[in-house]
C-alpha cells in the first residue's frame, strides 16, 4: 500500500485557519495562474485546458476541455459554476467552497477567459450558509483586488460573477434542472436534445456548465504548465482528485489523491488515508462514486482510481464519494436509505421516477420492516428494468435526466451481491441487525 | 399524402419546414411525414396511435410522462425516446409494439396507477378518461403494487369553478402548460417533489383566470374538475351536437352536450381559424343559464300595471295590434326595434325584413349604443382572425381584448408571445394586452383619432404619452409597411363613456394614413355582425347594402324598404323619451341594463307608449314591457351565426326550449302576418336559401355549402374575401371534443384512417358561387366598401375640476346570463372607481375609501381603487357593474349625447 506523494493541487491550502481570506490567498501564489493567463491568448488557455485532460470533477466525468470546444459562438454566452454539491456522502465540493473560495473565482475568471464569456453564475446549494457567506466574501474581494470586473488586472477583458443560492433540491445538481433553477424556475432538469447547455443553455444562450473542483484546478495548471498536470495520474485520468470518503473508516474526511496510482484500498486502509475499518471489522462492501453508482465488494478494493477502469469494472468514480460498509451494516437497510434519497429527490417529471422510487423505497422498507415476500425480488428488479431497461452499466434511461436510472444501481447491486440476506430478511421476517429506525 | 393545411396545428412542432419531407418507417411500413414534425403527430396520420398523456398538439412537448416511448434507430442502436418529443428525420426507423415498448407501456401505466385512487365509479371523467381508456388497451392486467398509496385532501376547490384532486393526478402538466402557455396566467403549477409532486395554486391565491376551464376539459384524468359539471353525469348518457357559441362574437365551435333537456356542459372543439379547442369560462359555463329556473317560458301581457301570463294568441294579437294603431297615428318611423345581436342570422334577416318591409322602419339598431356605426363596420377593408394574427404590426384600438373577445385575446397573445407579432395598443386605460404589447400608447378619452393622426404624420408627441411607447409605435407601424399592407387593426369600443363615432373617426384616420390595412371589428356583442349583415342597423338592408343602393332591388324583393334613414339605439331612446317616437321591441335587449346612458334609456322605456320584449329572461328592461314573448335562447334553436372577421357558422339545436318559447323568426313571421304582411318564409332553411338570394356578402354560400364537411369551420362572407379555409375536421364520424386533439379513445384508435371519409379539398368555394345561380334576379346591390363618412363630434375642452371618465366592459358584469349562472355569479366584481394615486391623494382617499363620482346625468358613491396606469385626468368606471344595490354605476353618470363624460370626484 503506496500513497503517492503528488502535490496537492486543489487543497494546498487548506492547513491554514484563514485559508479563505484573499491576503492568505495572495500570500500562497493567488492569482498568478490568473495573470499567466491573461498574458496568453484565450485559445491558448483552451488549449493549454484541452491538453490536460481535465475530466470534470462533478459526476459524469465529461473532458472540461471538450466541453469548451463545443460552447457555440455567439453574441451572449455564460460560465455556471455547479456548486449544488448534494448527494449523499459526498462533501469535496463543500470543502472547496468554504476553505478555498478564492481559488475557485480564479478558476471562474481564467475559465471566463478562455471561453471569452463576460459573466459567470456560481450557482451554490443552498444549506452551505458559510459556503455562501464565503463565495460571496471572496467574490466581493476580488472585485476590490480587480480580478474580477472591469479591466482585469489592466488586460482589458472584463466579468462578471453573480453567485446564487440553490433552494435546496438535490435535482438542481443535474445540470440543466440547475439552470431552469437560476433562471428562477422550478428545477425541472430540461428533455433532451438539445443535448448540451454549449449549445441552448441558461437563458437559452450558449453556457458551459463546470464543477467546483473542475475549475478550482485551473490556477494550478496555469501556473505549472500542462505537463506538471499531465505527468501525475494515467490514460485519461490525469491530475488528482478529491474523495469524499465516508461509512465505516476510521479517518472519514476528504483526500486529494493522484488518480490512478491510488487505488482503493489505499483510500480506505492508508494510515494517512481512511486508516482502515474500525473495530476490527471487514469489508462487506463499498460504494466508489456516490449513491447513484453501482456497489463494490472487496474483491473490487485493489481496483485504482481511474475514471475508465472503474468503469469498466461496472461502475463510476461518480461525485467523487466512498461510502465504506463493514459486515455490520445491514444491504437491505442501505440500499433502502438510498432509495428513500431519490425517492423524496425525484423531481416528480417523469412518471418511472416520481412512481418508481416510491414504490421501490416501500417495497425495500417493507423488506428490512420483516414483510417482504420471495416475489418481492423478482418485483424490485423489474421495477428497476422500467426505469433502466436492461439494469446495466452505463444505465438505459426511460426518464428525461438519470436520476431515475440511477435508482436501480444500489437495489441491482445490494441482490446480486447479497440475495441470502435479502432472503433472510424474508424467511425471519425481521432485520438480523434488528429494527431500522424509522422516519 | 401530407396536406399541410392539417400537419400546420402542430404549431409547437419545432423547425417545421412547410412543404418540405422525410420519409421513414414506421413499424416497417414506408411513411412520409412533414419535415420537422414530431413523431407522434406524423404516426398518428399514418393511422398509428401512440398512447399519450401529456402530449398536447396545442401545447410545448416536455416529454413528461413517459407513455409514448417508442422505439426509434439511432447511432447507439434502437432506444426508447418519446415520440411527443422526437422529430421525425430521413430514414428514421421507428417500432412502436416491440416486446421493449410493450414492455415500457406496461411499466408506464402499472406506475401512474401505483398513486391512483382508481375511483372511476365516483369521477367525472370514468368512461371519457384516457388514463382508464388506456391502461385497458396498453397496461398490464394487474397491479403488483401492494402498499399504501399517497393521500392527500381531496378534493380541494381552487376557484369558483375548479376542483383539484391531487389524487387522481397524474402529473401531465396540461394544466400547468395552459395556464402559462397559453393563458399567460401562471396560476396553476407543480408544488413538491417526488410522488408528493402535486399541481396547485399557490397558497392563498385562487385559479382566477377567464380560461381555467381549458384545464378541467384536457385533464387526462379526473384531478381537475369543474363545479357547474361535478356529478351530474355521466358521459356514455350525454348527448350532443357541434356548435358555435354565442356568447361573445368571436364564433368558438363548440360541442354542446345535454342529457334529459338540460345542458350538461360545452367543451370546445378544435376549430383551426378560430379557437383552436379553447373556450373562455363565460362561454364554457353560463350554457348553464338555459337551464336557469327564472326563464320566461309563457307569453305576458301587462294588466292593471302587472304581467300576467297570456296564451300567444292573445299576445301577439295585442302587439299587431297596438304597433298598427301607433304606426296610422304616428307613421312607421315612431317605432322601433332594438336589439337583435342575441339572434342567429336566420332570425336576425326574418326581424330585419319585419321592420323594414313590414312596418316600415328603418329604425332599427341590434348595437346599444357600445359599438361602432354600422356602415364603417361593414364598409371597412375586413382582416380575418389568422391575418390579424400574422400581421406585420397589429394595432389594437379595442375594449380590453380579454373582457370582451377572451379567446380572440387568446389568439392575438400567442401572435404576440410566440409568433413575435408586433403589437402596437391604443388604449385609454390599460388592460390584458398591455403585458405583451411591443408598444402601449394611451389617450385620453375621445383622443384616439388625433393620436393617429400625430402617430401617422410623424406628429408631435402628445403630452401625455410616454416617448418611449410613441417611438416604438412609429416604428412598428412603419416596419410594416409605409402603405399599412402589413398592418392590420383590431378596431371595437374601449369606452363607452365616449362617442363611438370619435373612435370611427380615428378609424378613418388609420385607413387614409395606411390605405392597404385591414380592420378585423372587435364588437363583441353574441351574434352582432350577423345582425348588421342581415340588415340590423339603420341606414343597412342585408348583405352590408346601404339603404339607398339597396332600395330599388329589396323593393323588388320585399315589396318595400323605409323612406329614409332610421334612428340609432340612441336616437331611438331620445325619441321614445321625447315622444317623437312611440313603440319599441327590444328582441333580447335590456337598455336599462346594458345601454351605456342609463337615464336616456329609463327615459326611454318610460316615455314609450307601447314595449314589446322579446326574451329569455325577464330582464330589467323586459319588465317594465307591456307585452313579453318568451323566445327560445342559445342551444335551443337551429342557424347560423356570424362572427367578427364575417365567418358564417351553424348553430346546433340540442334542446328544446322550455314551456312555449318559440323561435325568434316565428315570432317575427307571426306578427308579419297579424300586420298584414308576409315574411314568405316558413322555416329556417328557406329563410337562409332567401339570405343567399339576396344578401350580396353572402352570395354563393348556399346550404350546401354551409353543410359542406369542410366548412366545418364555418365559411367566411362574402366568398371570395378570402379562399375558403378547410376543416381539418374532416371526418363525419361522430367526435369526441374530449379527445380531440390530444388523446383518442381507445375505440376510436382502432377504427380505420380518417383519409376515406374526407370531401375533395380544392376548388370548393368558388364552384359553389357558379352554381348558386339565379338567373332571373336582378343585379345585386354592391355592398358598402371604405370610404364612409364619419361625424365625430366636437371635443369639449376639459374642465380643470373634472377628471374624464372612461368606461370598459368586464366579462362577468351584471348581464342577464351571467346573473343566471350561479357558478359565474359570484365572481362579478363590485364596481369601483379606478384613478391615478395623484387624482385620488389630491381628495386625500386611499383605496378602498368611498369618492362620490358626479357627473351631469348624475351621482353615486363608490369605493376608490389605485390604478397607476391610468393617466392623470381620467377615471375609470367598469360598465355594467353594481356597488352597494346601485345598479349599473357607470351608466347612471354617462350621457350618451356628450362626446366624452366629464365627472368630477369629491369626498361623499
Amino acid at each position: 500500500m503506496t500513497v503517492t506523494d503528488a502535490p496537492k493541487i486543489v487543497t494546498s491550502r487548506l492547513g491554514y485557519d484563514d485559508s479563505h481570506t484573499l491576503e492568505r490567498y495572495l500570500a500562497t501564489g493567488g492569482y498568478e495562474g490568473l495573470r499567466k493567463a491573461l498574458s496568453m491568448t484565450p485559445e491558448d488557455v483552451a488549449k493549454e485546458v484541452d491538453a490536460v485532460s481535465l475530466l470534470g470533477r462533478g459526476g459524469a466525468g465529461f473532458p472540461a476541455g471538450r466541453k469548451w470546444s463545443m460552447l457555440r459562438k455567439a453574441p451572449t454566452s455564460y460560465l455556471v459554476v455547479n456548486g449544488d454539491e448534494s448527494e449523499p456522502a459526498t462533501f469535496k465540493d463543500h470543502l472547496l467552497i468554504e476553505r478555498d473560495p478564492h481559488q475557485l473565482v480564479e478558476g471562474v475568471v481564467i475559465a471566463c477567459y478562455a471561453l471569452q464569456v463576460t459573466t459567470a453564475f456560481i450557482y451554490i446549494r443552498g444549506e452551505f450558509a458559510l459556503g455562501l457567506e464565503r463565495v460571496t466574501a471572496a467574490v466581493n474581494d476580488a472585485y476590490g483586488h480587480g480580478a474580477i470586473g472591469r479591466d482585469i488586472f489592466g488586460s482589458g477583458f472584463s466579468i462578471d460573477i453573480v453567485v446564487h443560492p440553490g433552494a435546496g433540491a438535490y435535482i438542481c445538481g443535474e445540470e440543466t434542472a440547475l439552470l431552469e433553477s437560476l433562471e428562477g424556475k422550478r428545477g425541472f432538469p430540461r428533455i433532451k436534445p438539445p443535448y448540451f447547455p454549449a449549445a441552448i443553455g441558461l437563458y437559452g444562450e450558449p453556457t458551459v456548465v463546470n464543477n467546483v473542483e473542475t475549475l478550482s484546478n485551473l490556477p494550478w495548471v496555469l501556473s505549472n504548465g500542462s505537463a506538471a498536470f499531465t505527468a501525475l495520474g494515467e490514460g485519461r485520468s490525469t491530475g488528482t482528485r478529491l474523495f469524499a470518503l465516508a461509512g465505516h473508516v476510521k479517518n472519514p474526511g476528504v483526500y486529494e489523491v493522484e488518480m490512478v496510482k491510488t487505488t482503493f484500498r489505499d483510500l480506505i486502509y492508508a494510515p494517512v488515508l481512511g486508516g482502515g475499518i474500525p473495530g476490527g471489522r471487514e469489508l462487506k462492501a463499498f460504494i466508489p462514486g456516490g449513491a447513484s453508482a453501482p456497489w463494490f465488494g472487496p474483491d473490487q478494493v485493489e481496483l485504482p482510481l481511474g475514471q475508465d477502469e472503474v468503469g469498466a469494472a461496472g461502475s463510476m468514480l461518480g461525485s467523487g464519494s466512498v461510502v465504506v460498509m463493514d459486515d455490520s451494516t445491514c444491504v437491505v437497510r442501505a440500499a433502502w436509505r438510498i432509495t428513500r434519497f431519490f425517492w423524496r429527490e425525484s423531481c416528480g417529471q417523469c412518471t418511472p421516477c416520481r412512481e418508481g422510487s416510491g414504490w421501490l423505497e416501500k417495497i425495500l422498507r417493507r423488506i428490512e420492516d420483516g414483510e417482504g415476500r420471495e416475489s418481492d425480488l423478482e418485483l424490485l428488479m423489474d421495477i428497476s428494468d422500467n426505469l433502466a431497461p436492461g439494469v446495466s452499466w452505463p444505465p438505459q434511461q426511460t426518464t428525461i435526466c438519470v436520476l431515475g436510472s440511477s435508482i436501480p444501481s444500489s437495489i441491482a447491486s445490494a441482490i446480486r451481491m447479497f440475495r441470502d440476506e435479502f432472503l433472510l430478511h424474508i424467511k425471519d421476517g425481521s432485520c438480523p441487525q434488528g429494527p431500522a429506525p424509522h422516519g | 399524402m401530407a396536406d399541410p393545411v392539417i400537419t400546420s396545428h402542430h404549431a409547437i412542432a419545432p423547425h417545421t419546414e412547410e412543404g418540405a419531407t422525410v420519409e421513414m418507417t414506421i413499424d416497417g411500413r414506408a411513411v412520409v411525414a412533414g419535415a420537422g414534425e414530431f413523431l407522434i403527430a406524423a404516426a398518428e396520420r399514418a393511422g398509428v396511435f401512440i398512447p399519450r398523456f401529456c402530449y398536447h398538439p396545442r401545447l410545448r412537448s416536455v416529454g413528461m410522462c413517459r407513455m409514448c416511448l417508442v422505439e426509434v434507430s439511432g447511432p447507439r442502436g434502437a432506444t426508447l425516446q418519446p415520440a411527443c418529443y422526437v422529430a421525425v428525420a430521413e430514414g428514421m426507423e421507428v417500432v412502436t409494439t416491440s416486446d421493449k415498448v410493450k414492455k415500457a407501456q406496461d411499466g408506464v401505466l402499472e406506475m401512474l396507477l401505483v398513486n391512483h385512487p382508481l375511483d372511476c365509479p365516483v369521477c367525472d371523467k370514468g368512461g371519457e378518461c384516457p388514463l382508464q381508456d388506456q391502461v385497458l388497451a396498453y397496461g398490464p392486467g394487474e397491479s403488483r403494487f401492494l402498499e399504501e398509496k399517497r393521500h392527500w385532501a381531496k378534493p380541494t376547490p381552487i376557484s369558483e369553478l375548479v376542483l383539484l384532486d391531487r389524487e387522481r393526478c397524474i402529473q401531465c402538466g396540461r394544466c400547468v402548460r395552459f395556464a402559462n402557455e397559453v393563458a399567460g396566467e401562471a396560476q396553476i403549477d407543480f408544488l413538491g417533489r417526488g410522488d408528493m409532486v402535486e399541481v396547485n395554486v399557490f397558497e392563498g391565491q385562487a385559479f382566477s383566470s377567464y380560461f381555467s376551464g381549458n384545464t378541467v376539459q384536457i385533464c387526462p384524468v379526473g384531478a381537475l374538475t369543474a363545479s357547474p359539471y361535478r356529478f351530474t353525469a355521466r358521459p356514455w348518457d350525454l348527448d350532443q351536437v357541434e356548435s358555435t357559441c354565442t356568447l361573445c362574437a368571436f364564433g368558438c365551435r363548440a360541442a354542446v352536450q345535454s342529457s334529459a333537456n338540460r345542458i350538461t356542459r360545452l367543451l370546445g372543439m378544435d376549430s383551426d381559424p378560430v379557437n383552436q379547442s379553447w373556450l373562455c369560462d363565460k362561454g364554457r359555463f353560463a350554457s348553464e343559464a338555459v337551464n336557469a329556473e327564472n326563464r320566461l317560458t309563457e307569453p305576458l301581457i301587462r294588466r292593471n300595471d302587472i304581467l300576467e301570463p297570456a296564451s300567444w294568441g292573445e299576445a301577439l294579437e295585442l302587439v299587431a295590434r297596438r304597433l298598427g294603431e301607433l304606426r296610422t297615428a304616428k307613421g312607421a318611423s315612431a317605432i322601433a326595434v332594438m336589439g337583435g345581436a342575441r339572434l342567429s342570422n336566420e332570425d336576425a334577416y326574418a326581424w330585419a325584413k319585419l321592420a323594414k318591409a313590414v312596418i316600415g322602419t328603418d329604425s332599427v339598431d341590434a348595437q346599444m349604443g357600445d359599438g361602432l356605426p354600422a356602415e364603417v363596420v361593414v364598409a371597412l377593408p375586413r382582416a380575418t382572425i389568422d391575418e390579424a394574427c400574422k400581421a406585420r404590426c397589429l394595432v389594437v384600438l379595442a375594449g380590453d381584448l380579454r373582457e370582451e373577445l377572451p379567446v380572440l385575446f387568446l389568439r392575438v397573445r400567442s401572435a404576440a408571445v410566440d409568433d413575435a407579432v408586433p403589437v402596437v395598443e391604443l388604449a385609454p386605460q390599460s388592460g390584458s394586452v398591455t403585458g405583451f404589447a411591443t408598444a402601449s400608447v394611451a389617450y385620453g378619452p375621445g383622443e384616439a383619432a388625433e393620436l393617429v393622426r400625430a402617430l401617422a404624420t410623424g406628429g408631435a408627441v402628445p403630452a401625455t404619452v410616454e416617448p418611449a411607447q410613441w417611438s416604438a409605435a412609429a416604428e412598428a407601424l412603419h416596419r410594416a409597411g409605409t402603405d399599412g399592407e402589413g398592418i392590420v387593426v383590431i378596431l371595437g369600443r374601449p369606452s363607452v363613456a365616449e362617442d363611438g363615432a370619435l373612435v370611427a373617426d380615428a378609424a378613418a384616420a388609420m385607413a387614409a394614413a395606411w390605405p392597404a390595412a385591414r380592420f378585423l371589428p372587435a364588437l363583441r356583442r353574441g351574434n352582432v355582425m350577423g345582425a348588421i349583415d342581415m340588415g340590423l342597423a339603420p341606414g343597412l338592408l342585408p348583405g352590408r347594402v346601404s339603404l339607398d343602393d339597396g332600395r330599388s332591388f329589396f323593393e323588388e324583393q320585399w315589396g318595400s324598404v323605409p323612406a329614409g334613414r332610421g334612428r340609432d339605439a340612441a336616437g331611438i331612446l331620445e325619441g321614445l323619451a321625447d315622444g317623437t317616437m312611440a313603440a319599441v321591441v327590444m328582441v333580447g335587449a335590456d337598455p336599462l341594463s346594458d345601454f351605456p346612458d342609463g337615464t336616456l334609456a329609463g327615459d326611454g322605456i318610460a316615455g314609450a307608449d307601447f314595449v314589446v320584449a322579446v326574451d329569455g329572461f325577464l330582464s330589467r328592461s323586459a319588465a317594465r314591457a307591456d307585452v313579453v314573448l318568451p323566445a327560445s335562447i342559445v342551444y335551443e334553436r337551429s342557424g347560423t351565426t356570424t362572427n367578427i372577421e364575417g365567418r358564417v357558422s351553424r348553430l346546433s339545436q340540442k334542446l328544446v326550449a322550455p314551456g312555449q318559447c318559440w323561435p325568434d323568426w316565428m315570432i317575427a313571421s307571426e306578427l308579419a302576418a297579424r300586420l298584414g304582411g308576409d315574411l314568405g318564409v316558413e322555416s329556417m332553411t328557406e329563410i337562409w336559401d332567401e339570405i343567399e338570394k339576396v344578401a350580396t356578402s353572402h352570395t354563393g354560400i348556399t346550404r350546401a355549402v354551409l353543410e359542406s364537411l369542410s366548412a366545418r369551420d364555418g365559411i367566411i362572407a362574402p366568398l371570395a374575401a378570402s379562399p375558403v379555409t378547410l376543416s381539418r375536421r374532416l371526418s363525419p364520424e361522430p367526435f369526441d371534443p374530449m379527445a380531440t386533439p390530444g388523446i383518442e379513445s381507445v375505440e376510436a384508435q382502432g377504427a380505420p384512417p380518417r383519409s376515406g371519409g374526407a370531401e375533395p379539398t380544392s376548388g370548393e368555394g368558388a364552384g359553389h358561387t357558379a352554381v348558386s345561380g339565379h338567373g332571373h334576379q336582378a343585379p345585386r346591390p354592391r355592398s358598402l366598401r371604405w370610404p364612409q363618412p364619419v361625424a365625430a363630434p366636437p371635443l369639449p375642452a376639459p374642465d380643470s375640476y373634472s377628471v374624464r371618465l372612461v368606461s370598459g366592459r368586464r366579462l362577468y358584469d351584471d348581464g342577464v346570463l351571467v346573473g343566471a349562472t350561479d357558478a359565474l355569479a359570484a365572481l362579478v366584481a363590485p364596481a369601483t372607481v379606478r384613478a391615478h394615486p395623484h387624482d385620488l391623494e389630491k381628495l386625500g382617499v386611499g383605496a378602498g375609501d368611498p369618492v362620490r363620482v358626479r357627473s351631469a346625468r348624475g351621482d353615486i358613491v363608490l369605493d376608490a381603487a389605485i390604478d397607476e396606469s391610468l393617466p392623470r385626468g381620467v377615471a375609470s368606471i367598469d360598465f355594467n357593474l353594481s356597488a352597494d344595490g346601485a345598479v349599473g354605476a357607470a351608466a347612471l353618470l354617462i350621457d350618451s349625447r356628450e362626446a366624452v363624460v366629464d365627472v368630477r370626484l369629491e369626498t361623499p
